[in-house]
């Protein structure tokens, strides 16, 4: 704009049709947030700081592969994560091992950042405010933003498994798996086994991230929504190490997080993937409406 | 379309808003006629932002009712919304995407907007703000002035009836400040109403074909600007020696005037603007009663001693 001449007529040149806001006469039926799903993961892995998230998930396979190859003794069984062992015979082990030593804080972590600032984050930016004019609906946003942090938690695991595979394959011999029932079963089959194992495990963040969808809602600070988070699956495993208040594990968010044993037997058993999946789904439930509840008819001041 | 039934692209009835034990907006009875250029002043602090939040639904109104484009808030948001270009509280992007990106992602969000011309709707909305060179840069990388511009785009992006601009030209320059104005005034032409916020009267004096005032929450005028600056006192000051015949004369066309000042040869007299005669006819009475008029000079009271006799003066944040 180098003048004040009207130039060709656009934007608010063209006057709407009436009835059509969008101006482009087509008929006016909104779109499901497919669109605005893509732009959610796009704005998710344009940004900078996801990809130091999944960076520092794929070191820690590396990390293991690498310490295991430049030892001389290899791991004794027994000690250290479970599976470390397996390593130098079989390099599909690194994706478990790894998995295994992610889950407890490493995984929260990372889904806590990226959860706890879906709506807080937006909101320390001023851009939620845009959103809510352009208007983007704040039921439609809050699911858009919950699947885009289910999507990040999917990317998350599969980044583990993928970077433990790559540099499994790399480091340490390829070979047949046995499995915790005794049964042993080949290279394509476990990395099947190995894709279930990640599919578990990121159900098990999936009622996190909607606890993290709902204290997000509940500040304009992402940093304190992502601390909130991530404290909660601290606490909860804490409380699950507690034998004294046992009653409780069958409630907490972290009750089924290490119980993928069941998916290394033959047969599989789904036992605890459907007990896992029941939890997370109450989790999704009860955070998703409290989540609805305050956002709905929450003041957008940022 | 349904604006036309009223005239007014904008009505409130006793909105208020409150925060605790604060009243941010009290009472505001707010008209704004479609097709005006209409001004929302008052200093910072006065409940501007808030009022403009509870018109896009962005906060709740503690009372009151508001219609916005001929329909009921908060009820018919979804359909009102789309209608409105909006810029509130200062331009807010994502620092890591470009300026490009941060529009396609503004416009994805509006489930109205047509995926097919996305690209080019945008590309036009930078265009007229002056920023296709910057497009792809990295909005971290813009300055106020720019990311100002890149507000204003993004309310440009569909076609709108209603741009609701809060403080458009805050940080820029002299020469951003006479473009955005020119653009402001190019929407108008266009036929939308512009309803623009400011704490800065000479802004609206220059833009604006109406304007309302704020004062600590309250509305203390509103309407034209014409009509703004009529509400207050003329004052006439004639230079004769004839000065007891003056008064008596100027008392006759309604004038209250001053004390004498002994031997200064000048009468200085005040009237209602509204009530005051045209200057010319004063004049020519005087002339006619045998007034020798050496002088003769009318000051109207500018909008600025209006605003800020009503507001207050300088950095007095009210509360």
């Amino acid at each position: 704009m180098s003048s004040a001449e009207p130039g060709p007529a656009r934007a608010i040149g063209e006057r709407a049709p009436l009835g059509s806001p969008s101006g482009e006469g087509e008929s006016r039926h909104p779109s499901l947030g497919i669109s605005l799903l893509v732009s959610e993961l796009s704005v998710i892995y344009r940004r900078p700081r996801t990809w130091a998230l999944l960076a520092a998930l794929a070191a820690v396979p590396i990390l293991i592969a690498v310490a295991v190859r430049l030892t001389d003794d290899g791991p004794q069984p027994g000690r250290g994560p479970p599976f470390l062992d397996s390593i130098t015979n079989n390099g599909l082990f690194v994706g478990f091992t790894a998995l295994v030593v992610c889950i407890p804080l490493f995984l929260p972590l990372t889904v806590g950042v990226v959860a706890g600032d879906t709506i807080a984050g937006e909101a320390g930016h001023g851009t939620l405010r845009y959103l809510l004019i352009v208007p983007a609906g704040r039921v439609r946003l809050l699911l858009v933003k919950y699947v885009g942090a289910a999507i990040f938690c999917l990317s998350a695991t599969l980044t583990i498994v993928l970077a433990g595979t790559v540099i499994g394959f790399a480091l340490f011999p390829l070979g047949d798996v046995t499995l915790l029932s005794g049964d042993t079963i080949g290279p394509g089959e476990s990395t099947l086994r190995l894709l279930l194992v990640a599919g578990y495990v990121t159900v098990s963040l999936l009622g996190l991230s909607a606890v993290g969808l709902f204290i997000s809602t509940l500040t304009d600070v992402p940093v304190g929504a992502m601390a909130a988070t991530i404290v909660i699956a601290v606490a909860s495993q804490v409380v699950g190490a507690l034998p004294q208040l046992a009653w409780l594990h069958p409630w907490l968010l972290s009750n089924h997080w290490l119980g993928f044993g069941d998916l290394l037997r033959q047969p599989i058993s789904w036992d605890s993937f459907g007990a896992n999946a029941l939890l997370q789904l109450g989790y999704i439930a009860l955070f998703g409406a409290l989540a609805y509840g305050r956002f709905t008819t929450k003041d957008v001041l940022s | 379309m349904t604006v036309a039934g009223t005239g007014l692209a904008i009505e409130t009835r006793g909105l208020s808003k409150r925060f605790g034990h604060q009243d941010a907006v009290d009472d505001v009875d707010l008209t704004v006629p479609a097709g005006t250029v209409f001004g929302f002043l008052g200093p910072n602090g006065s409940g501007k932002t808030t009022t403009i939040r509870m018109l896009l639904g962005l906060a709740s109104a503690t009372r009151g009712e508001a219609t916005v484009l001929g329909q009921e808030l908060p009820g018919a948001l979804s359909s009102v919304l789309p209608r409105i270009g909006a810029l509130v509280e200062g331009p807010a992007f994502y620092p890591f995407l470009s300026g490009t990106a941060n529009l396609m992602r503004l416009d994805s969000a509006d489930r109205y907007a047509s995926g097919s011309t996305r690209r080019s709707r945008v590309d036009a909305a930078l265009d007229r703000v002056g920023l296709t060179h910057a497009a792809g840069k990295r909005v971290k990388a813009y300055s106020l002035g720019m990311k100002q511009r890149l507000g204003l785009a993004s309310a440009l992006l569909s076609p709108r009836e209603l741009l609701v601009l809060d403080e458009p030209t805050n940080g820029l320059d002299p020469q951003g400040t006479r473009e955005v104005r020119n653009l402001i005034r190019s929407f108008a032409d266009d036929g939308a109403t512009v309803f623009v916020s400011s704490h800065l009267l000479s802004e609206v004096e220059q833009m604006c074909t109406h304007a309302a005032i704020m004062s600590a929450g309250r509305l203390v005028a509103q309407g034209g600007l014409d009509e703004l600056r009529r509400v207050g006192d003329a004052h006439v000051t004639v230079v004769t020696p004839d000065a007891e015949r003056a008064r008596r004369r100027l008392a006759a066309f309604g004038f209250v005037t001053d004390e004498p000042a002994e031997g200064s040869g000048r009468v200085r007299a005040t009237v209602a603007v509204e009530a005051a005669a045209a200057p010319e006819s004063i004049v020519a009475a005087l002339v006619a009663d045998g007034v020798r008029v050496r002088g003769f000079t009318v000051e109207q009271v500018t909008l600025e001693e209006r605003f800020v006799a009503l507001t207050g003066e300088g950095f007095d944040v009210v509360r």
